[in-house]
């Protein structure tokens, strides 16, 4: 070939790209070909033909966890088919975005008074329910008071238990007072229950019709089966790349897998873990493994003996090998757990606090000094917690050897598991979803008079900064008593934790995906639909 | 012909008595799984609170017996009630999966049982050839396996490397009747294979064991050729267990499906129960069992009614 001809080619090349006549993986091949260098040819594709996400198509995309008995009541929210769902054909106050931080969705901007007990949202004027119906402030009251009062049954009551009053100023603005200062409320109005829905003259909400004022509005579906939706025109925010959105539901790991491989879907919300090296050598598909939130716990009764004595505590946490754990059960899809539940995907994560590693030789020794040797204990644990829960279980007991602990693993009926062992067993596995902030996790599960306080763990220090933290409106100050918290909890706390798992998904090359992929929820913080784009 | 009538009349309502004591094992059962509705319903997001409203909601502080009654109440005057969970009325939750299932069921049963016959007619005929024994042992091999492992091994040859069918058999209303064989052919396939086996086998067990009595030994002995003394001959003979075997295997296809909906995702009756067994949803479980144990009912009096038409014998029992 002579240099003009290569060049006709690149500007050929450059074009087809511009129109979308060719995937990325083609257009660097053919341009190495043509006498590019790749990170050449890398950097041409982006700069030069490829600037904006392409709208269009039919967005094909497989679920896992959907159950045949859901339905559109936010309040009842519970699989990932109905979470989902809520996030492409609802929307909510503000939204998690692809780098971590909080964003606008059906709020426009927010703030709080002095001491963060009262929070004004201006709300978006350009929002519009599927039915035609404009969106105002009384579709967020009702919404919100869906989950409140005596007679609700909502899953999210607790979490707006410390709301007085939710009103409104003019259509767009409202107003929401607090028994107390919470400078994460923002925040806790992501949370997958607090959907909006419209009003009703009498103040309810209709959920009943799953209308809604999401990216996407349900054209036909079944709870259990699937969903066609399409683009709804007024919605409010950017994305929304794709016409249509057909949600499919592939409860089994190996249907959904299959699916992907035979391009029957376009992305896949869960890899199983034991096939995911396999998978990788496809190259049409693209696997993303994400740091999240969610945890693997194993609390400790702090109130019943031996787990009252702070060095038995901490010596079942030394008698650990998280490495091996994470290696062994989580396939290395996992971020190492150091006993204090805030994870990195989490704002104000404390950075730089000493890693607990695996020290059989220190266990014993504590041990002693407890008078404690030769300790036996039982670990409650069922298959349902996670995918290898019981192994896990068995593993731990075979490295706590070392440390001269007895561990005997009882396997519990997966059916029930909340509500008969956790809790209730003094020393059990646990599995958390991601929650958005520390605040609301530890005032969840650590706090003193916290239901799930899971380790009945009481230290007076930890609580009083909770408190002090939840109404400080300074991030400088806050990030402090969130890393004070963490050594209280790791030194002093009742749970051990393993590790924090990573969503792991995976979509065809086909589909465009942004740098940064929110980490609230599997495939983008759930929002795959109106984030995602085709690339060709 | 009266004499059928009765026997009829008789078996359904042995039959009914059958579905009621069904019920109440159905419920009791339900009532003994750990947990309840409401922590079922309200997952990890259940309060003590929360539980208490849902449970004061759906009526669960009454007694067991007095739920029951009311259950039954409902049910003898043709109410089945609700879903406990989402609040669709039985009907509508069971109607079109109930088709769905029978569809797949109807599409399995008319390639296997003309297969299995036929087949098991041919293995008679060449009993102990090399035919026969390679027949025995591919349909033995394929009812040994599990469904969900006969699913893969098709899904893996016939979808993700030669991409002859779907490896989903996801189905819309608005598919043509050409392309909803072709979604569910391979669902429909791993049936067949299960299924074959004990039919042909039994065919074949029941035509040889008649191939022995003085009348085949007349009509061998009149030059009649060996395929028709199989056909015209011993299959007559052969009708009963052959009947009966089939029937047993037609309500297998709609009863124990379960794992094939789930491996290839299709939306039939299989799913809905697991789904509601593991949300104590009371009624579709009942409505579901009931179902299945009907058709066990229903296609056994069937398998007698034609083992009696195909045997007037057995209509004069001495």
């Amino acid at each position: 070939m002579t240099k003009s001809k290569d060049q006709d080619m690149i500007n050929r090349l450059e074009s087809a790209a511009r129109t979308g006549g060719i995937t990325k993986r083609e257009f660097i091949r053919y341009s190495v070909l043509a006498g590019l260098t790749a990170t050449t040819a890398t950097g041409l594709w982006s700069t030069k033909a490829k600037a904006q996400p392409k709208s269009g198509g039919t967005f094909r995309w497989g679920l896992h966890d959907g159950n045949t008995s859901d339905n559109h009541d936010p309040g009842a929210y519970v699989t990932r088919q109905m979470i989902f769902m809520a996030h492409t054909h609802r929307s909510f106050l503000t939204m998690i975005m692809g780098d971590g931080s909080l964003g606008p969705d059906l709020a426009d901007s927010w703030e709080a008074s002095a001491d963060a007990s009262e929070w004004t949202f201006k709300l978006s004027e350009n929002a519009s329910f599927h039915s035609g119906k404009k969106f105002t402030a009384d579709d967020v009251i009702a919404s919100l008071n869906h989950h409140r009062g005596d007679d609700s049954t909502s899953a999210a009551k607790s979490l707006l238990a410390d709301v007085l009053e939710i009103t409104k100023d003019g259509d767009y603005t409202l107003v929401v007072k607090l028994s107390g200062g919470n400078a994460d409320f923002p925040w806790l109005m992501t949370d997958y229950h607090l959907a909006i829905c419209p009003a009703k003259d009498d103040g309810t909400i209709d959920w009943e019709s799953g209308d809604g004022t999401g990216p996407y509005k349900i054209d036909s579906g079944e709870f259990g089966v699937g969903f066609n939706l399409s683009r709804h025109d007024g919605w409010h925010r950017e994305g929304a790349y794709f016409d249509n959105v057909e949600i499919v539901i592939l409860n089994d790991p190996n249907a959904r897998q299959t699916a992907l491989m035979t391009g029957d879907v376009d992305a896949v919300s869960l890899i199983e873990l034991k096939t995911m090296a396999l998978l990788q050598r496809n190259p049409n598909i693209k696997i993303h493994n994400i740091p999240s939130a969610g945890a693997i716990t194993l609390p400790m009764h702090c109130n019943a003996a031996p787990f009252d004595n702070v060095d038995v505590r901490n010596a079942l946490k030394l008698a650990m090998n998280r490495d091996e754990i994470i290696e062994k059960i989580a396939f290395g899809a996992a971020t190492k757990g150091n006993d204090f539940h805030h994870s990195p995907a989490q704002p104000y994560w404390p950075d730089g606090i000493a890693q607990r590693e695996y020290d059989p030789d220190q266990a014993k020794s504590l041990l002693k000094k407890a008078g404690a040797e030769g300790l036996t204990v039982s670990l409650s644990t069922a298959d349902s917690v996670y995918a290898g829960a019981v192994d896990m279980a068995v593993l731990y007991a075979e490295q706590a050897k070392a440390a001269g602990i007895n561990i005997n693993v009882v396997r519990e009926p997966n059916d029930g598991y909340y509500s008969d062992v956790w809790l209730k067993k003094p020393f059990c596995l646990v599995s958390w979803g991601a929650r958005p902030t520390p605040d609301v996790m530890y005032t969840l599960a650590y706090k003193d008079d916290a239901a799930w306080n899971e380790s009945y763990w009481q230290n007076e220090q930890f609580n009083k900064l909770l408190l002090q933290a939840k109404a400080e409106l300074d991030d400088a100050k806050r990030a402090d008593m969130y890393r004070e918290m963490a050594i209280l909890a790791k030194d002093d706390g009742g749970t051990i934790i393993p590790f924090f798992n990573n969503f792991v998904y995976a979509n065809s090359t086909k589909v465009g995906t942004p740098d940064q992929l929110a980490a609230s929820w599997e495939n983008d913080g759930a929002r795959a639909a109106s984030r995602w784009w085709f690339e060709s | 012909m009266g004499d059928i009538l009765q026997l009829v009349l008789k078996r359904l309502g042995l039959g009914l008595v059958t579905l009621l004591v069904v019920s109440i094992l159905i419920f009791f059962a339900v009532e003994l799984l750990p947990g309840d509705i409401a922590e079922a319903v309200l997952g990890q997001g259940a309060t003590p609170e929360t539980v208490a409203a849902l449970r004061d909601k759906l009526g669960l502080d009454q007694p067991a017996i007095l739920r029951y009654l009311q259950w039954l109440g409902g049910a003898l005057t043709g109410d089945f009630g609700v879903s406990l969970v989402s609040g669709v009325s039985v009907g509508d939750a069971i109607g079109e999966r109930f088709v769905n299932t029978l569809f797949l069921a109807t599409y399995a049963a008319v390639i296997a049982v003309p297969i299995s016959i036929i087949l098991g007619v041919i293995v008679a005929l060449l009993r102990n050839t090399l035919f026969d024994r390679v027949a025995n042992v591919a349909t033995l091999t394929s009812i040994s396996s599990p469904e969900f492992f006969l699913g893969y091994i098709l899904i893996l040859y016939l979808a993700v490397k030669t991409q002859y069918f779907p490896a989903i058999a996801s189905i819309s209303p608005d598919m043509t009747f050409g392309e909803l064989l072709h979604r569910t052919f391979l669902p429909a396939l791993t049936l067949v294979l299960v299924v074959t086996a004990h039919m042909m086998r039994m065919t074949r067990a029941a035509i040889i064991n008649l191939l022995a009595s003085p009348y085949i030994e007349m009509a061998r002995l009149k030059g009649v050729p060996p395929w028709k003394i199989i056909v015209k001959h011993a299959l007559p003979n052969a009708w009963a267990p052959i009947i009966n075997v089939v029937a047993l295997n037609l309500a297998y296809l709609i009863t124990g499906v379960v794992l094939v909906e789930v491996v290839f995702v299709y939306p039939g009756i299989g799913q809905l129960l697991v789904d509601a067994v593991a949300k104590r949803d009371f009624p579709i479980v009942q409505a579901c069992c009931l179902i299945f144990a009907a058709t066990f009912i229903l296609l056994n009096l069937a398998a007698d009614v034609g083992a009696i038409l195909t045997n007037p014998r057995l209509r004069h029992p001495k």
